[in-house]
């Protein structure tokens, strides 16, 4: 049952996406275009997606297991470092360029557009290069000492 | 913006919310696909591998849309470089900050947390300010 509503939502999640139009770089470039002809559309498609997050999250937050039963994951992170605002500076630098983010690129792969596949394929190497340098920087101290 | 387009991008944003609403009441997750993407990227798919359902769910939505030959579309400026240099851009920042759009932006906003909250306007700050650059100045 579960396994069914996990696909669904990502059904519904890639319905709600191409839909909307934030499948379009073009749109969404056009709401981050302050200065241009300016699209309110991704404004739109947020404060929709919110209004339903919204009142799960509410409900979420007042439960102790999810309705079928098992664990509640809510993120305990509640930090405001360096880390959060300089990589949200560079996602939204990478944002600006190509108009493309993880959902948007990784719907539109497959259609007949290179360029998001190359921007798929870049972004998992940035992953990957982002845990790999994680990882090394966070080595345990002792592996640093014989390292020398 | 014509009235067409308005209604499709609310009812859009309705969905995508609901998505996410599906996934915490049934799963307890959160629907972030950056966060998703990467961990399946690092071969974990999850218990139950529901990251990987959640996947399959998300392209089958790009599948049937192109196979009913109704996939919008895309107006993608740059070239090649560019969407590759975004990507590597993508990747990184989101890993550092642990989010993206959907997992900051909608997920986040959605549970009232300050966090996603300074996220989500600090992307989108560098978003305007990198379009800006990109169209009016450069």
């Amino acid at each position: 049952m579960q396994k069914i509503t996990e696909f669904v939502a990502g059904l519904l999640f890639g319905v709600g996406l191409l839909l909307s139009g934030m499948s379009d770089p073009g749109k969404v470039l056009g709401f981050l275009d302050l200065f241009g002809s300016w699209d309110p559309s991704l404004a739109l498609v947020m404060a929709g997606a919110i209004l339903v997050g919204f009142f799960a999250f509410t409900m979420a937050k007042k439960r102790t297991a999810n309705f079928l039963g098992g664990a509640l994951h809510l993120p305990k992170a509640n930090q405001i470092d360096r880390r959060l605002v300089i990589g949200a500076m560079v996602f939204g630098a990478g944002w600006g360029l190509a108009g493309f983010c993880p959902g948007p690129g990784i719907v539109s792969m497959f259609s007949r557009q290179p360029k998001a596949a190359v921007f798929v394929l870049a972004m998992a190497a940035g992953m990957l290069l982002f845990e790999a340098a994680d990882r090394f920087i966070h080595q345990p101290r002792a592996r640093h000492a014989t390292n020398r | 913006m014509d009235s067409a387009a308005i209604v499709r991008a609310t009812i859009g944003g309705l969905m995508i919310g609901g998505a996410a609403a599906l996934l915490l009441i049934c799963s307890g997750r959160i629907a972030g696909i950056s966060g998703i993407f990467g961990k399946v990227l690092g071969a974990d798919a999850g218990p139950g591998r529901w990251r990987l359902a959640f996947l399959l769910g998300l392209l089958l939505a790009a599948w049937a849309a192109l196979a009913a030959g109704r996939f919008p579309a895309a107006h993608v400026q740059g070239g090649l470089l560019l969407a590759g240099v975004a990507g590597i851009l993508t990747g990184l920042g989101t890993g550092l900050a642990n989010g993206c759009t959907s997992g900051h932006g909608v997920c986040g906003l959605s549970n009232l947390s300050l966090r996603s909250l300074v996220a989500t306007l600090t992307f989108m700050g560098a978003g305007f300010a990198t379009v800006f650059v990109v169209r009016h100045l450069y």
